[in-house]
């Protein structure tokens, strides 16, 4: 290999590196949320830090390799698309403090069932396969894999687009849930964030591996161009 | 076509029997610059030395198919012709080390037997001179000879020789091969100077210094000609998995 190739490779495990704790903040993040679990909670926000510090050991590695390699073609690409992809991991990091902060701060738990009428933890477990089949698909460089993150979005914009009405039942059921219904309204928006990260993630992919253009285009353009 | 100034139609040269240049096709549009880069051997000096008819001085070599500069054939002009009009600068900096500055710039008339006027010899040795960014840092000493001056200096006054006659095209092969640093920085920005009136066409091996110079590149292969297209496209998204795996360093 040459050395621009090891680079890259370091750089890559650095990023998968960083996938999985970014996955394993979202899970624990959602098992504090379920279990009402405050230590848990606490753990994802201690950890966030760590994810903050991959993001910079990432941004730093990518200037030296920029300077000191000059990648061009797939290399330039796949740096490019490196940048882009710690920016999103970071921010689904955050998400996942979001969503902890509250369970450390709130004084009461959420009912399971209202979780399930308002298809938040189906929302949930999607948002997370989604991360961890973008993750598969940039370890393989899977662009077909890639793609199906696309439509596997769709589901989660149309929970979060139901999510008022949802939402305004528990809170028509029980008057006293209203501050608990509101932060799930917040985490099914946060989980609609995490749907668009994952997306944008599954365009740097493409990007990197096939050097095509996805942003911006609305979905059915996307899926016309994305397979040309 | 009016915007094309040098074009090949499957265009082949040997050495004796060795084929070095292999049905090769591209157009070159005026005004541009053209970097050519290739692995030792692929063949695009020698491709680059058919277009000013220099590569059939060497015995045995021989080219074939069409060639052009606008819409005449070059393998049938007069090669004395072809030369004023198609320039060539080269690897190491060579002025004539007996010639001074002056007679350097010059000197395609003079060993041509060209009568030119003091007066417009004067007027071409300025603005040649001026042409390669040369000037200003040898009007004061323009009759010492060629040789006095540093590497740099000497390969903007090659450059400045071949503008003397006014060419359409000028040829470089690996222009700043032997130049340090600051000095194929100046060179460099002379292309760009340059590219206003001439169409240059530059063979390098310094793949950074085709993306930085050129607006287009061509890519050479065992004597074929394997991907031409917008330097941009080529170092961002090559097409020819050849030319992605060359300028990424994983050619084997």
């Amino acid at each position: 290999m040459t050395p621009l190739e090891n680079e890259i490779s370091a750089l890559k495990k650095e990023l998968i590196s960083m996938w999985i704790l970014v996955q394993s903040q979202l899970n624990k993040a959602k098992e504090a949320m379920v279990q009402f679990d405050k230590d848990l909670a606490r753990e994802v926000l201690i950890k966030e830090k760590r994810v903050n510090s991959f993001e910079l050991k990432i941004d730093r590695d990518c200037e030296n390799i920029f300077a000191l390699h000059c990648p061009v073609a797939i290399d330039l690409r796949f740096l490019l698309a490196a940048l882009k992809i710690n920016t999103n991991l970071e921010r689904i990091g955050d998400i996942a403090a979001g969503i902890a902060l509250y369970v450390v701060e709130s004084s009461v738990n959420f009912d399971v069932k209202a979780l399930e009428s308002t298809s938040l933890l189906r929302m949930y477990e999607e948002a997370v396969n989604i991360l961890i089949d973008t993750r598969t698909a940039f370890e393989k460089e899977d662009t077909v894999l890639a793609r199906s993150i696309f439509k596997r979005d769709d589901v989660l914009d149309a929970i979060n687009e139901n999510a008022p009405t949802t939402i305004a039942e528990v809170i028509k059921a029980d008057l006293d849930s209203m501050p608990e219904a509101l932060y799930m309204l917040s985490v099914i928006r946060k989980l609609e964030r995490v749907g668009d990260q994952s997306k944008n993630i599954a365009e740097e992919i493409i990007f990197y591996v096939e050097a095509k253009i996805l942003k911006h285009l609305e979905s059915s353009q996307r899926k016309i161009e994305g397979e040309k | 076509m009016e915007h094309t100034v040098i074009s090949a139609s499957k265009f082949n040269a040997w050495f004796g029997d060795n084929h070095v240049v292999k049905d090769v096709s591209i157009g070159i549009e005026k005004n541009q610059v053209i970097a050519v880069m290739g692995p030792s051997g692929c063949g695009k000096t020698t491709f680059l030395r058919c277009i000013n008819r220099m590569h059939e001085l060497i015995p045995g070599a021989t080219g074939k198919g069409s060639l052009k500069l606008y819409d005449d054939e070059i393998y049938t002009m007069n090669p004395i012709y072809v030369r004023y009009k198609i320039g060539m600068v080269f690897q190491r900096p060579n002025p004539f080390p007996n010639l001074s500055i002056y007679d350097n710039v010059v000197a395609g008339y003079k060993l041509n037997g060209l009568k030119v006027a003091k007066a417009d010899q004067d007027n071409i040795v300025q603005k040649s001179l001026t042409s390669a960014a040369l000037w200003n840092e040898v009007k004061d000493s323009l009759h010492k000879k060629g040789t006095f001056l540093s590497g740099g200096q000497q390969q903007r006054l090659c450059i400045a020789r071949a503008i003397a006659m006014e060419p359409e095209v000028i040829l470089f092969d690996e222009p700043t091969s032997a130049l340090d640093p600051i000095s194929t920085s100046s060179v460099e920005q002379l292309f760009h100077e340059l590219k206003e009136n001439y169409t240059l066409i530059i063979v390098t091996h310094n793949m950074q210094q085709a993306a930085r110079v050129s607006d287009k590149t061509a890519f050479f292969y065992m004597g074929e000609l394997v991907e031409f297209d917008d330097t941009k496209q080529m170092f961002t998204a090559p097409k020819d998995t050849r030319t992605q795996n060359y300028i990424t360093g994983r050619f084997s």
